[in-house]
């Protein structure tokens, strides 16, 4: 049975393992959730981060319950497991499970539009109420190729995670721009 | 919401559930509305602990009973069958994925004032302590039968033809005693009265394989319980049915079924109408359309210690066979505890519960409470079970029963393939799951 426990330190079978005796690398796998207000790209970020750049390592697609995704840092390896709100979001209706032992969690916005930012102010505060205390919050602002149409302020954003101790990037899923990154550094601060 | 869709499923709790993710999975256009603002109804897992202790005017002051927020209590106590109808359905979806399991620690049946482990195999059957040495061979020898029982093959049968011929005859053949009989039908068959004794055996001959198959998958027990409380069953199911394309409301109510011509076309919520082909809804949505057949009554215990004489075991069941307490249904008792995460550090649920035979319910549990020790809390429910007048097939409104006291869902789980066949004409095509099972047991 799936395991969802299984993050931090756990060092499973079948991963990278170097010949000649030397240590095998360590694997963490961790439970990463997106939130959202619905259209604001949270399933381009995924399809970008799991189909841009590591193509060949892609383990699921539509009708799947999560994608997954494995990123090298250091002498790491770390898998992503991916929760896609499946459109729950959309009346308010994710289950409590959707939370339930998530390291990680991406709150997404979209720059050109307010509303979607002051939605996002919500799911934090829903994060802090409902999952681990220990879970890691990234607050992205998609769309930043439409900074022509820009709602919301950089500086504000930047502001407000600093205060919430978020990480914060604007990304693009479109140009891939920041996509990767935000997930690296998820996992560099896991 | 004011679309068209192939189904309105009205209700989230774990037969609901299970239909819209089956319907979803096979194509249909599903639109799940639940008047609550939660997932699960009469199958959530309540959580905190305050929210059960306020109905009944209670409170958890200076902590007493822990951190509230780490309890999550279940409202019906089950357990899976690890080899049962549920677990087959979790894998064949894949919402075993989101989902933690563990296996139950102890099985044990009444017997006399005290409990003994429930013996499942020969081996067990000869270090119990229910049997006298020379009936233990002949339980031992009925076990081996029934092990290797087959309908296909006469060979197998050793004159006993178990399509026609009863359970009380086969006793008879291996010459097991009324003890033996008593925790065989109640305590490894899982019969809930007396009547399956002049059934033709074969039902209860399976029932007897589902036990010990089970138990061969995990060992301790044929039991498994999910981490977090049943509540998540209901959760996994509901998000198997978003992904492949169902669309969720909470916190919505319905205001009546839309009617033309005997079917139902639509359902009613404020000035707001869905439209449909079909309504699937548990009980409580069509109140007009259900005849009430019995009630059952649970006792939900809170305990700061395990339950005595179990070996300390953090998870087990309890069967108290009918005769044993002069009734005609069986009491049940399960435990689970923070080690399953329903729990505050050091704390236990106890259940106790069973199909209510007088006027005087809580009375008809006292056995099951005795076994407890000191109980720090203790909340009594009488729920009405419900079952519906028509089989939907003419209105096209397919309604499933209340949650009975059975200890596991093989009930459950039987109502709901009914259903679906019901209301689509079909049985479940579990190949149109398109997933992998790479991370499945």
């Amino acid at each position: 049975m799936a395991n969802r426990q299984s993050g931090g330190s756990n060092t499973a079978g079948g991963g990278a393992q170097r010949p000649n005796g030397a240590p095998q690398n360590k694997i963490c796998q961790f439970k990463l959730v997106l939130l959202g207000e619905s259209a604001v790209g949270k399933s381009s970020l995924v399809l970008r981060f799991v189909k841009g750049q590591f193509h060949e390592y892609q383990e699921s697609t539509i009708g799947a319950a999560f994608l997954t995704q494995t990123v090298m840092l250091d002498d790491t390896t770390v898998k992503f497991e991916i929760w896609d709100t499946a459109g729950q979001e959309r009346y308010h209706s994710l289950a409590p499970m959707y939370y339930r032992g998530a390291q990680a969690a991406i709150v997404v916005y979209d720059i050109t539009n307010q509303e979607t930012f002051a939605r996002a102010k919500t799911w934090v505060k829903e994060l802090q109420r409902q999952a681990s205390p220990n879970i890691v919050i990234a607050l992205a602002g998609n769309k930043s190729d439409l900074s022509a149409k820009r709602m919301v302020d950089h500086d504000e954003a930047y502001a407000y995670a600093d205060e919430n101790g978020l990480l914060f990037m604007e990304t693009s899923a479109k140009t891939a721009m920041n996509v990767t990154d935000i997930f690296l550094a998820i996992g560099m601060f896991l | 919401m004011d679309e068209e869709y192939d189904a309105i499923v009205l209700g989230t709790g774990l037969k609901e559930c299970i239909l819209s993710g089956m319907l979803s999975v096979s194509g249909k256009k599903v639109l799940h509305i639940d008047r609550n603002k939660y997932y699960g109804g009469e199958s959530a897992s309540i959580t905190p602990l305050e929210d059960l202790l306020s109905k009944y005017n209670l409170n958890n002051e200076g902590d007493q009973y822990g951190r509230g927020r780490d309890w999550n209590v279940d409202l019906i106590p089950k357990f899976l069958m690890a080899n049962g109808q549920l677990v087959k359905l979790l894998i064949h979806t894949g919402v075993t994925r989101y989902l933690e399991f563990k296996s139950v620690e102890g099985s044990y049946v009444y017997k006399g004032g005290r409990i003994s482990k429930v013996p499942a195999d020969e081996r067990e059957a000869l270090a119990s302590d229910l049997m006298g040495l020379f009936e233990k061979r002949r339980f031992k020898n009925f076990l081996i039968f029934v092990q290797e029982y087959n309908l296909e093959d006469p060979k197998t049968w050793k004159d006993f033809d178990a399509r026609t011929m009863t359970m009380a005859q086969l006793y008879e053949k291996f010459g097991l005693d009324e003890n033996t009989r008593d925790f065989t039908g109640h305590a490894l068959a899982l019969q809930r009265d007396d009547d399956y004794v002049k059934a033709p055996a074969y039902s209860t001959m399976k029932r007897i394989k589902l036990y010990s198959e089970s138990l061969a998958r995990y060992g301790k027990s044929p039991y498994l319980y999910p981490m977090y409380g049943l509540g998540e069953l209901p959760q996994g199911f509901a998000r198997l049915s978003a992904i492949y394309g169902g669309t969720y409301m909470l916190d919505k109510p319905v205001d009546e079924l839309v009617m033309e011509e005997g079917k139902v076309v639509g359902v009613k919520s404020g000035e707001e109408i869905a439209k449909c082909k079909q309504v699937y809804c548990d009980p409580s949505y069509v109140t007009d359309r259900v005849k009430k057949v019995g009630q059952v009554i649970r006792a939900i215990c809170l305990l700061d210690h395990p339950i005595p004489n179990t070996k300390d075991a953090l998870s087990t069941q309890i069967i108290i066979p009918q005769k044993q307490v002069g009734r005609k249904s069986d009491i049940y008792v399960s435990l689970v505890s923070y080690t399953h995460q329903v729990a505050a550090k050091g704390w236990f649920v106890a259940m106790v519960s069973t199909t209510v035979e007088t006027n005087t319910p809580e009375d008809e549990i006292r056995p099951g409470l005795a076994l407890l020790g000191n109980i720090r809390q203790k909340f009594v429910t009488v729920s009405d079970y419900y079952e519906p007048v028509e089989d939907g097939t003419s209105n096209q409104i397919f309604i499933s029963s209340s949650y009975d006291a059975t200890t596991h869902f093989e009930t459950t789980c039987l109502d709901v393939l009914d259903i679906f066949k019901r209301g689509t004409g079909e049985d479940f095509d579990f190949s149109k799951v398109k997933h992998t099972l790479e991370e499945d047991m």
